[in-house]
């Protein structure tokens, strides 16, 4: 189902372009004038400390949010500008995988792989069955496929999340936090996947995720972003090697810096004075 | 005051702003409900789910009310020896009032609830966003199908709880207090019209009450907080909003069709 870019689009020109990018939520910047390009083929780390708006960006990707200023083109479609059907067309060639799997629970793994097969081919049942099973056994869940979501770990829900996000055969795969909350066999199994399928299929895959050894290992190409800009970019051994205070002290978790320990506060000893509230 | 005036002011806003949000809604899963015809199938699905599962309930409670209609119109009419016009009394109370009233209730607590859970957990689960992801219209998909379900299964429900009624309201009438048989039939023959009870009261009033109850639950589903807190206060306001909204109605509608 995967098609080739857009032919206007130059070959090897980013597979994402995000120009001037600015959102706001709730009166606070979550991105100021951001610019980033995601180029082809590759694994993209997005990554950063919670609350920076690594998920937001992935939804300003995929079009599901709406920038304040600025433009995202995904394959040389300015996202936002689209109508609806031709977004829809463009979100066909291009697969997500959440954080919480979002698997559809009344459905088994092999109806949920198999759902955007039926919703938008009318291929035949056993063309079906053997393009869904090919996607299970890649992610190593054919044999789960009659289980429902409910009876899986969050591991095997994330991988069945992921069988369905390639049942199409996007051009690029959009992971948001695949690593958090998981078992280190589990995280493993998901950080070899991620950087096999991508080969494999020769997708593009970007990952939002604050889980730094297992997304370098991965990343061919990192940005950190932090208080609503990029404060960092390269390969991840180019950021280890990084001057940035704000790249130093999340790449070496550090607890105080840039981002401080402390929520804004008054200080403590007024706090202390002011007595209980009234 | 002025703070009292903002606050009345931010209230009414919210409220407006949420009546047009519902009507928007409505437009939308009519549009989507119209590209549902070659996919029947996802609205017979629903059919079972709101419609089938809801059936022991509402035939239960259509006993019981038959059952009571019968008794208590026995205990009145005796008096003045009209006990043979209880049949006309059980099938006109039914038909024109408790059948599509009650039984509107139920749907509400029963199916509206469930469909407003269903759809608010999707919600909060990241299901619907995943459906967007996949370039699948969630409106279409799951908000059309169950919308057009609640509409054709309220008048097949309400249907059936007049006819366990009426035989309820026999059961006493005829079967534990004495009343004629036959003229328990016969005069509900002679007397209930097709167009003025079964018409007006089953029929239109079920179909509205469908409409209302079941636009109101999935909406209310779909507009919900994505979190427990916020699905368990959109099941509340279900419950409560299309109740009054089916007891509002009823007193509309039984205005107009039946006043003379």
């Amino acid at each position: 189902m995967s098609s080739p870019s857009s032919p206007h689009v130059p070959t090897g020109a980013p597979i994402v372009e995000v120009r001037g990018l600015s959102f706001r939520r709730g009166g606070k910047a979550i991105f100021d004038e951001v610019d980033l390009d995601i180029p082809r083929g590759k694994v993209t780390a997005i990554m950063g400390p919670s609350g920076t708006g690594k998920t937001t960006l992935l939804k300003l990707i995929g079009g599901q949010l709406r920038p304040d200023a600025g433009v995202v083109r995904v394959d040389g479609l300015d996202v936002h500008a689209i109508p609806r059907d031709r977004l829809f067309e463009l979100r066909k060639r291009v697969g997500m995988l959440f954080q919480s799997g979002a698997l559809l629970t009344d459905l088994t793994v092999f109806e949920n792989v198999a759902f955007p097969l039926r919703e938008h081919t009318r291929l035949d049942e056993a063309l079906i069955r053997t393009l869904v099973l090919s996607k299970l056994e890649a992610v190593g869940l054919r044999g789960a496929r009659h289980l429902y979501p409910r009876e899986l770990s969050g591991g095997m829900a994330r991988r069945a999340a992921l069988a369905r996000a390639i049942a199409l055969d996007p051009m690029m795969v959009l992971y948001d936090e695949p690593f958090s909350g998981q078992d280190p066999i589990t995280m493993g199994i998901l950080v070899r996947l991620i950087r096999r399928l991508n080969d494999a299929l020769g997708l593009t895959s970007i990952v939002v995720s604050h889980d730094v050894p297992e997304t370098c290992s991965i990343a061919d190409q990192v940005y950190v972003l932090a208080g609503g800009k990029v404060v960092g970019r390269g390969a991840p051994a180019e950021l280890q090697a990084s001057e940035s205070p704000w790249v130093r002290q999340f790449i070496g978790g550090l607890p105080d810096g840039p981002v401080p320990f402390h929520h804004p506060a008054v200080p403590y000893l007024d706090d202390l004075l002011a007595g209980p509230p009234r | 005051m002025t703070g009292s005036l903002a606050a009345l002011g931010r209230w009414a806003i919210g409220v407006f702003g949420r009546l047009g949000r519902g009507h928007l809604f409505l437009l939308q899963v009519l549009g989507a409900s119209a590209t549902l015809l070659p996919r029947f199938g996802l609205v017979v699905a629903q059919i079972w789910s709101v419609g089938v599962l809801s059936l022991l309930i509402i035939i239960v409670a259509g006993t019981f009310v038959g059952m009571v209609l019968g008794l208590q119109g026995y205990n009145t009419l005796v008096d003045f020896g009209a006990e043979e016009s209880l049949g006309v009394a059980v099938a006109k109370s039914l038909t024109r009032e408790l059948g599509p009233v009650i039984a509107a209730l139920l749907f509400a607590g029963r199916a509206g609830s469930a469909l407003t859970a269903e759809i608010g957990l999707m919600k909060a689960t990241e299901q619907l966003e995943g459906m967007e992801m996949m370039a699948v219209d969630p409106l279409r998909r799951v908000v059309a199908p169950r919308f057009l379900a609640g509409l054709i299964a309220m008048p097949l429900l309400a249907a059936i709880f007049t006819a366990i009624g009426v035989l309820g309201g026999y059961f006493v009438g005829v079967g534990l207090l004495g009343v004629d048989d036959g003229a328990f039939w016969s005069q509900m023959q002679a007397k209930v019209e097709l167009m003025d009870d079964v018409v007006n009261g089953v029929v239109v009033k079920s179909l509205v009450f469908g409409w209302v109850v079941t636009w109101i639950a999935v909406f209310e589903g779909y507009d919900c907080v994505p979190t427990s807190e916020g699905v368990g206060k959109a099941t509340t306001r279900t419950v409560v909003h299309s109740s009054l909204a089916v007891l509002g109605l009823d007193f509309v509608l039984t205005a107009l069709m039946f006043n003379q």
